[in-house]
């Protein structure tokens, strides 16, 4: 019984990591493969199976005029977009969150729940339903085709993921807790820095997480709202795709978008395996 | 520096948790709150410490307005019944806490902390997180942690409740100690419970509230031996006083075909409608008494619970030894009746064997 038990526990794990690490490696073995070897059957060991080689690599980074597509520009645009976006709606997301879970709010028969739904409520419609609406907005405050102008639209998708995370976090976190924080001397504002947001900060990285995960992968966006001066990846990247699909440079450019999120999991693990996430308030 | 309350009310959604409360609790006194859950105890103490708005009504503090001063400029202490600390401190963070507020130099508050950890026996448990500690020594970093301040009004709701019996025990036993070194300066102590025997053993000034009503204030003993009313007596006893329907006539008392002789504290009351109240404590087993039938009998410690059934009365029994009782056995039992009590038909107390509005 034992035996089978290990059995089982070592066979799925070992299922599910080749089922999450196969993407990977055929992304990462392709990206070094040229037209022939991608076309020449299935192959995965470099120097054995084919003659690796850079150019998917360096299509990325060589200018138009060269016959590359210069992703870098559009990378940094995107990492600036999103983590600007991403902190502003966490701010902003956070205290709208510790005001709904904290205060009572009444306008006719709007009430608190109703200002929650009404924030989840902008993540419920069809995006191609926004779509024409930010146009308009946008080119209505010469805003199109600009990083301000992806950034306000980013707040307005992201904030409502902040506030439904923080508001649900909030509300784990006992009243009298911020109570004896306004007994021991501090004032609301006190209270929220000092006491509330210390012991939220798995709330936060949960929320921040979302937010640049939503924010990163967003292409519907960035592909309507941009033309030829401000460009993000996701658009870069199908526009790498052309009468021969490319790949070589097609993978290499799926591996660097990637990469940040990666990072971001690898920190948010580090802060997890301290211990301090979990049961910070019973 | 005297804590007054005129006329408290506090009623969310039409409902009262505060009717016209009124109090006048002065420095270096211990006030316990007796009373039910939900019958305002935690509302109360909130008004108090300024997390609460009165709907009308006013509190003074000093001779001054209490209301229009901000929960944070109060200077009062409270021990929630939950064990209410700051999670992402350790021990000695969370003591410092409130002197770090008012900007104490570090070297006071060190000093201040360690006789606070002292005074709980929590010494030498400074680094330790929130999280790993019991019940128990949460409490006591809560209980530190308002000591410390040296607030004048220190409210603690219902401290002991959530904690197991031993330590229940153990740590009502060092309150009583640390009141009464504590009452000789001038704090105001106002401590909440639902628990008649730690009223009791408490010793001070009690007010007993139900339904948000102050139903009768005094000490300890008076609340015990003269309750003016049979809500106040139910509240004060723990099981509830029996209260039984009987007829007083030629000196008798008569119930459920039960004839005994009226002492002499009840022997002029011959209205209708009149409830006589027995403790639990007040009748014993003996061959020759009135029998009874068993409707359940339970142990609770050295104690021996039984409720019984005559007829359409019901009385519980406490007997302090442990014996085994199967139900619908038939026992015989006696009444004390000379520790009995009587309320008129509306609930007024109408003479106690402590001679509370005799005759």
């Amino acid at each position: 019984m034992n035996k089978l038990y290990i059995f089982l526990k070592y066979f799925f794990i070992v299922v599910w990591t080749v089922f999450v690490v196969a993407p990977f490696l055929w992304a990462l073995t392709t990206s070094f493969k040229d037209f022939q070897s991608v076309n020449g059957g299935v192959t995965y060991i470099p120097w054995v199976d084919f003659e690796p080689n850079l150019e998917g690599w360096k299509v990325l980074i060589k200018s138009p005029a060269k016959g590359g597509v210069d992703i870098i520009e559009p990378y940094f645009n995107s990492l600036f977009v999103t983590c600007t976006a991403s902190l502003i709606s966490i701010i902003l997301g956070t205290l709208s969150a510790y005001a709904l879970s904290r205060y009572t709010f009444k306008a006719g028969f709007v009430k608190n729940n109703d200002i929650t739904f009404f924030f989840i409520s902008q993540r419920i419609m069809p995006p191609i339903v926004l779509s024409i609406p930010f146009f308009l907005f946008l080119s209505s405050i010469n805003l199109l085709d600009s990083l301000t102008g992806l950034i306000v639209v980013y707040i307005v998708l992201l904030m409502p993921i902040a506030v439904w995370i923080m508001v649900d976090f909030f509300n784990k976190v006992p009243r009298e807790i911020d109570e004896t924080a306004l007994i021991d001397g501090c004032n609301p504002y006190q209270a929220f820095l000092k006491v509330v947001l210390p012991n939220s900060i798995p709330g936060l990285i949960v929320a921040g997480m979302f937010c640049i995960i939503f924010g990163w992968i967003d292409f519907f966006f960035a592909f309507i709202l941009t033309f030829t001066e401000v460009q993000l990846l996701p658009v870069k990247i199908v526009a790498l795709n052309s009468s021969v699909t490319p790949w070589w440079s097609l993978s290499a450019s799926a591996l660097v978008s990637v990469a940040p999120l990666i990072i971001v999991a690898f920190i948010v693990e580090r802060y997890l395996s301290k211990g301090n996430l979990s049961g910070a308030i019973k | 520096m005297d804590l007054v309350a005129n006329n408290l009310s506090y009623k969310p959604d039409n409902q009262y948790h505060l009717n016209e409360v009124s109090f006048n609790f002065k420095e270096g006194n211990l006030y316990t709150i007796l009373g039910r859950t939900l019958s305002g105890k935690t509302t109360l103490l909130k008004t108090i410490a300024g997390l609460l708005t009165p709907d009308s009504g006013e509190i003074e503090f000093d001779g001054k307005n209490f209301l229009k001063v901000p929960v944070w400029e109060r200077n009062v202490a409270m021990v929630y019944q939950q064990f209410i600390n700051y999670p992402h401190l350790n021990v000695f963070e969370n003591i410092a806490f409130p002197l770090k507020q008012r900007k104490i130099d570090q070297s006071v508050i060190n000093d201040k902390v360690m006789d606070a950890l002292k005074s709980v026996g929590l010494v030498g448990f400074e680094n330790r997180k929130i999280q790993e500690l019991s019940g128990g020594q949460q409490q006591r970093v809560s209980l530190a942690r308002s000591l410390v301040k040296n607030a004048k009004i220190l409210l603690l709701d219902e401290p002991l409740v959530n904690l197991d019996y031993k330590l229940r025990e153990q740590l009502r036993e060092e309150f009583k100690n640390l009141f009464s070194k504590g009452l000789a300066d001038e704090t105001i102590l106002i401590y909440s419970t639902t628990d008649p025997r730690e009223t009791m053993e408490l010793n001070g000034e009690v007010i007993v509230l139900d339904e948000g009503k102050v139903l009768q204030v005094g000490p300890a003993k008076e609340i015990f031996e003269n309750p003016n009313s049979l809500k106040v007596a139910e509240i004060s006893n723990d099981p509830p006083m029996n209260i039984i329907e009987a007829k007083i006539s030629d000196n008798h008392i008569k119930f459920e075909g039960i004839d005994v002789e009226a002492p002499q504290h009840l022997s002029k009351l011959t209205e209708d409608g009149l409830k006589i109240g027995l403790r639990s404590s007040d009748i014993e087993l003996n061959e020759n008494g009135h029998e009874f039938e068993v409707e359940l009998a339970e142990i609770s410690g050295s104690e021996t619970l039984l409720h019984l059934k005559r007829g359409n009365t019901k009385i519980i029994v406490s007997i302090e030894e442990v014996l085994n009782f199967k139900i619908h056995d038939k026992i015989k039992i006696n009444f004390k009746i000379d520790k009995a009590y009587a309320f008129h038909a509306d609930g007024k107390l109408a003479s106690s064997p402590f001679g509370g509005l005799n005759g």
